[in-house]
């Protein structure tokens, strides 16, 4: 094993345990339990934008959509079908990331800032359907009520509802299917063509990759990953809000995903982390915490385009 | 409903005159600059704000006159010390900072105006409606259009015919070919954006005149105005024009048979443009890609 396979087992290792462990570390630290959910929900979308963003270098700025509708397809399941979380879960990915793949065939010939654009309001339609359609989706009050689930494991049942511990490990549980699969897509023969597309996609296309199917299949991929992010959100907070379609949310994704690193597959989880305890704080201290958040854009692109593990990479590599 | 079909059309075609106001500033900076400027709706709102605080001293016309110029001056601060450093570097960036400059407006004008909405007041005889049986036509809405008709004809004329404009226009096609002939490309960026912000500020004087100010009015008048920057075609400042005007009268004509769609028709449009034209109505090929 060479020094950077075992430096990478470290690193991985740490993680987990962090993750892992977080309900017994987060308390003593001014921290609860409920956060950690929220963090390893959002870090897992943010992870999904830079899916598309930081591997295929196609920027999404509507990504917000896909996460919505897996959160009201989720919603919708538990409120009107069927009484059971893993259906929810089911419905919510299926319905973003179908929505997703069928706009994406639609938008994906754009580049650069018109692909940004284009997606920004196509996700915007969503937003506004959520947000009229009240006799179904609650309108602007939201898509209630709704609860997640217990889990029937067939021997035993897991109260993740009333218990906080045991529904953190259950997102926790569907945050590594989610990682496992992406850490896997990215390191398949696909996974490299995205690199391939990111670095020179006229060279890539020389090569005969067929450079629009690719990024169609990541851009879906990503609304799939999206979706199910959206789904376990909703389960997080037993509602589903119009404003998770929002553009302003889509763009607290990207910042995430900027603020930890784009280039690293974990980074995105360390910027949601930052973001969400740092919105949690701000906006118990300040109402003016929107000016905050907006300096911390400005910061961030400024000071700190590679994000918090690019500055730390560079300085270990110095 | 002949009547309730003309009030409509004629919103439609007065909202649309706001949203080319809009685009125009923001396709002027897309194209040079390849910068979506997010924060185009919150320099809307400053020169709204500069308009009511200077009117009680100068008046309506004075506050029309000046605020505008203000507006641009403060664009001009922002590209020089925010967006100046980000030329050249992924689009990301100048999309994320400009994001967080929307913030930053917005809720800088709450902390300083307050959140309640303010009035601004215009001349008299151009609150009166015309007609009786036009009531919708009031004189400050004829205003508001002739400003937008003036104020587009200029710009038009200022990229056709003046030293600026042409060079605008030769950067938005190659802009390393128009710095190589030695123009001083940052300069042209810098005033280019001032343009575009003046519009934005012109929009803020004209819409707080009709509507009144609020913090949060510039989140509402960007989507259009990306809209109508799809629907017309990028690259196409004829075409944005285009674009302003045609999801105007769409929405107005969606507001008399189906009031719910009014906003989502917008949306519906840019999709048709996309899947039958994907460059837009008048956009070059190649322009999109």
């Amino acid at each position: 094993m060479s020094g950077e396979q075992a430096r990478k087992l470290t690193v991985l290792v740490a993680i987990w345990a962090l993750l892992l462990l977080a309900p017994y570390w987060m308390p003593p630290l001014g921290g609860y339990t409920a956060l950690g959910t929220r963090v390893l929900v959002l870090g897992l979308a943010a992870m999904s934008v830079n899916f598309l963003l930081g591997f295929t270098g196609v920027l999404s700025f509507g990504h917000a959509a896909w996460f919505g509708l897996g959160a009201y397809g989720c919603g919708l399941m538990l409120k009107f079908i069927a009484l059971s979380t893993p259906l929810g879960l089911i419905a919510g990915t299926v319905l973003g990331g179908v929505m997703g793949g069928l706009l994406g065939a639609l938008i994906v010939r754009r580049r650069g800032v018109y692909f940004a654009m284009v997606t920004i309001a196509f996700g915007q339609v969503f937003y506004y359907i959520a947000f009229q359609w009240s006799s179904l989706t609650g309108g602007d009050d939201g898509l209630r009520p709704f609860s997640r689930q217990p889990l029937h494991l067939g021997f035993a049942t897991v109260d993740i509802l009333s218990d906080a511990t045991a529904f953190y490990y259950f997102v926790l549980f569907c945050f590594a299917l989610a990682v496992a699969i992406m850490g896997f897509i990215l390191r398949s023969p696909f996974g490299r063509t995205m690199l391939a597309i990111r670095e020179n996609e006229r060279r890539a296309r020389f090569l005969g990759i067929p450079v629009e199917r690719h990024i169609w299949i990541a851009f879906t991929l990503s609304c799939f990953f999206m979706a199910y992010a959206g789904s376990l959100y909703a389960l997080v907070n037993n509602f589903a809000d119009p404003r998770g379609l929002h553009y302003s949310q889509s763009g607290d994704f990207v910042i995430m995903a900027v603020m930890g690193g784009m280039r690293s597959f974990w980074g995105p989880l360390l910027g949601a982390a930052v973001f969400v305890v740092l919105q949690d704080y701000l906006s118990s201290v300040t109402i003016n915490w929107m000016s905050f958040v907006g300096l911390l854009f400005v910061l961030v692109v400024l000071f700190f385009p590679r994000g918090l593990l690019g500055v730390i990479r560079r300085k270990s590599e110095a | 409903m002949t009547q309730l079909l003309l009030f409509n059309v004629t919103n439609g075609l007065i909202i649309g005159a706001f949203y080319v106001l809009m685009a125009l500033g923001l396709s002027l900076i897309l194209n040079l600059s390849n910068v979506i400027n997010f924060a185009h709706g919150g320099f809307l709102v400053i020169g709204g704000y500069i308009a009511y605080t200077i009117t009680p001293y100068v008046g309506f016309w004075g506050a029309l006159l000046i605020a505008p110029p203000l507006t641009a001056v403060i664009g001009l601060a922002v590209e020089r010390v925010l967006i100046r450093p980000l030329y050249g570097r992924d689009p990301l960036y100048s999309l994320l900072l400009t994001f967080g400059l929307a913030f930053i407006i917005e809720d800088g004008t709450r902390f300083i105006w307050g959140a309640q909405g303010k009035p601004v007041t215009i001349p008299a005889f151009l609150a009166q409606p015309l007609s009786y049986e036009f009531f919708f036509i009031t004189g400050y809405r004829l205003f508001m259009v002739a400003v937008v008709l003036f104020t587009v004809a200029l710009l038009f004329l200022l990229l056709r015919y003046t030293r600026l404009g042409i060079r605008i226009r030769a950067g938005t096609l190659d802009l390393e070919t128009v710095s190589a002939l030695g123009v001083n490309v940052r300069a042209l960026r810098s005033l280019n954006f001032a343009v575009g912000i003046y519009l934005a500020g012109l929009s803020g004087v004209l819409a707080a005149g009709q509507l009144g100010l609020e913090p949060t009015m510039g989140a509402g008048v960007l989507m259009p105005s990306f809209i109508a920057i799809i629907v017309g075609g990028v690259g196409s400042l004829t075409g944005t024009l285009l674009g302003g005007l045609l999801i105007g009268v769409a929405s107005g004509l969606a507001a008399v048979f189906l009031p719910a769609a009014s906003e989502a028709i917008m949306y519906v449009l840019m999709a048709v443009v996309l899947l039958i034209r994907p460059r837009g109505l008048l956009g070059e090929e190649g322009m999109m890609t």
